[in-house]
């Protein structure tokens, strides 16, 4: 017979490991499609279009480019997973089998966006390699590389969650990403940096949390950032507590799930 | 020791619909247990609460003695629930599904393939356990949520219409399996529409009914209060003229089949000795509706009178 504490890591485990089977299973959905559209954007704005783009802090354009896109698809697919496979075990109602066992709702939380920021991560790891195919990268720092992936992905698989959580059709899944998450994150200096805009747009642009996402990944690689990197973390880590309350306030409500 | 105790759940929805109106009931360790309830009458509200899949109103449901407000994980433990509707990912492999649900549990995966092994097989669905749970038939997927609800092995097992549109062959193995567990210690609360279901397994019954329960008692009790039974009754040829019986309500349905009404005073001898007297002899007899049913109708009827 086992402990409270070893019957919880086995529910954790289970959601975990479901959660990976299952964006494994349909891979030509989940990690082939962001490879190709990443290999597009390296071919037209690193290769075609940043060949007559001069370096931006001393780095080529498609050099700069590369850790914007590398979040950008981190920050996307965490989000996207979570959502949608919370979404679904709610459609298919298969959701309810987790609720009737005995499994505390930290560890649903945990699970999903666990399974949301492997999604995400190994995502990334795809983008960086295909992104050596096509220009040389050094790491600046892998200390700030690897926690600020893994921050990000977890804040956003929390908010896919939250997504998923409160979706009642498939189009809610889309809303947040179609409308909210690509504007700001083309907006989030992934593809320049704000000191290339006017000074208004410059103070607007900071108040756009994937900026500073973005920039703080970017020092990790190239030891450049237009953003401090300290806010950057502590932001990041702000959000992230923000979020896992608020997640779990709406999983002990039942919102979205109990009626 | 109790298996179940709810006392005063009540459950009022957003939208202003009250399904449940302080509802107490009470189950034993051990019994065999019948919900009844038309259709909206409550009783998968009340299996929704118990299942943590609705969020109460207001009362309070213990599980063995473990309250579900205070000790939620605890009372979750003992539990096991069929649902009435299929709440499975149709596109996982059915021995993953029931293997899942225990590691929810906090079930190691040994085991849990073990379980499993061992309840597909007393299921008759132990062939198709690689496959996809769409590509079972309808009678399969019944089978799936009944090993599902077992895996962890629970004390109490709520099953929500379990044989609702399954064959009668299958329905009858599932009333034997049903059985086999209660006498082996599991607590069973089942809710049908087939009442000849719950007249046959289980002893205790409950009828709810708009939100209230209206009856609950021994099943052998309330199946003694019925005053009159209709029989159908076959004769061996059809009378030549008026068939007179004047102490009972009688009518010939065709040439040769009789419906007869027989108050519980009197004796079924006594109607077959009149009948040889007039030179029929009986072929069949049956029940024109099950007992528990006309009962039923009698109390819902009853109930719906009192309330207007």
């Amino acid at each position: 017979m086992q402990t409270r504490s070893e019957q919880i890591l086995i529910a954790l485990q289970t959601i975990l490991f479901k959660e990976i089977v299952r964006f494994m299973r349909i891979w030509t959905q989940t990690l082939l499609p962001p490879a190709i559209t990443m290999t597009l954007y390296f071919i037209i704005f690193g290769k075609l279009i940043g060949s007559q783009i001069n370096p931006i802090s001393g780095y080529s354009y498609m050099q700069y480019i590369v850790p914007g896109l590398v979040m950008m698809s981190v920050m996307t697919n965490a989000y996207a997973n979570t959502a949608s496979s919370f979404f679904g075990a709610k459609f298919s109602r298969s959701i309810e089998e987790i609720l009737v066992a005995p499994v505390p709702n930290y560890v649903i939380a945990l699970g999903f966006v666990l399974g949301g920021t492997f999604r995400g991560l190994l995502v990334g790891l795809i983008i960086i390699l295909v992104s050596l195919l096509f220009t040389h990268l050094t790491i600046h720092s892998y200390s700030i590389v690897i926690s600020m992936g893994i921050l990000s992905a977890m804040l956003f698989s929390l908010a896919g969650l939250i997504n998923g959580i409160f979706a009642r059709k498939f189009d809610d899944v889309s809303f947040i990403p179609t409308f909210v998450l690509t504007p700001l994150t083309y907006l989030g200096g992934v593809f320049y940096s704000i000191k290339q805009l006017p000074p208004v747009w410059q103070k607007i642009s900071i108040f756009n949390p994937i900026l500073e996402i973005v920039d703080t990944f970017r020092f990790g690689i190239l030891g450049i950032s237009d953003v401090n990197v300290y806010f950057g973390f502590g932001l990041v880590c702000a959000l992230f507590v923000v979020l896992t309350i608020w997640s779990l306030v709406l999983l002990q409500k039942g919102t979205g799930l109990r009626t | 020791m109790q298996a179940l105790s709810v006392k005063n759940l009540s459950k009022k929805y957003a939208n202003g619909q009250v399904a449940l109106k302080g509802i107490d009931l009470e189950v034993s360790e051990g019994d065999f247990f019948a919900l009844l309830g038309q259709n909206g009458a409550g009783k998968s509200t009340t299996i929704g609460i118990i299942s943590s899949l609705i969020n109460k109103t207001a009362g309070q449901i213990t599980v063995f003695g473990h309250d579900m407000d205070t000790h939620l994980d605890a009372a979750k433990l003992c539990l096991g629930v069929v649902p009435q509707e299929m709440n499975f990912n149709p596109f996982e492999k059915i021995a993953d599904v029931v293997i899942n649900q225990a590691g929810y549990y906090g079930i190691p995966r040994k085991i849990a393939e073990k379980r499993m092994e061992h309840y597909f097989k007393k299921l008759g669905i132990w062939e198709k356990h690689k496959q996809a749970g769409l590509r079972l038939s309808g009678g399969m997927k019944r089978r799936l949520l009944i090993a599902r609800a077992l895996i962890n092995q629970p004390k109490l097992l709520i099953l929500d219409e379990p044989t609702a549109g399954v064959d009668i062959e299958l329905r009858h193995m599932l009333w034997q399996y049903l059985r086999e567990l209660n006498e082996q210690g599991t607590t069973i609360i089942l809710t049908t529409h087939y009442l000849e279901e719950a007249e046959h397994l289980c002893k205790n019954v409950a009828i709810i009914d708009h939100g209230e329960i209206i009856e609950n008692t021994n099943m052998k009790e309330l199946i003694a209060r019925l005053d009159s039974q209709t029989m159908i009754l076959d004769l061996d040829k059809p009378p030549i003229s008026h068939l007179m019986l004047p102490d009972y309500h009688a009518r010939m349905v065709d040439e040769t089949t009789m419906e007869i009404k027989i108050h519980k005073t009197q004796s079924l001898n006594i109607l077959f000795n009149e009948l040889t007297q007039k030179g029929f002899n009986v072929t069949g007899i049956r029940n024109k509706t099950n007992r528990l049913e006309e009962l039923f109708m009698e109390l819902i009827a009853a109930n719906k009178k009192s309330s207007t």
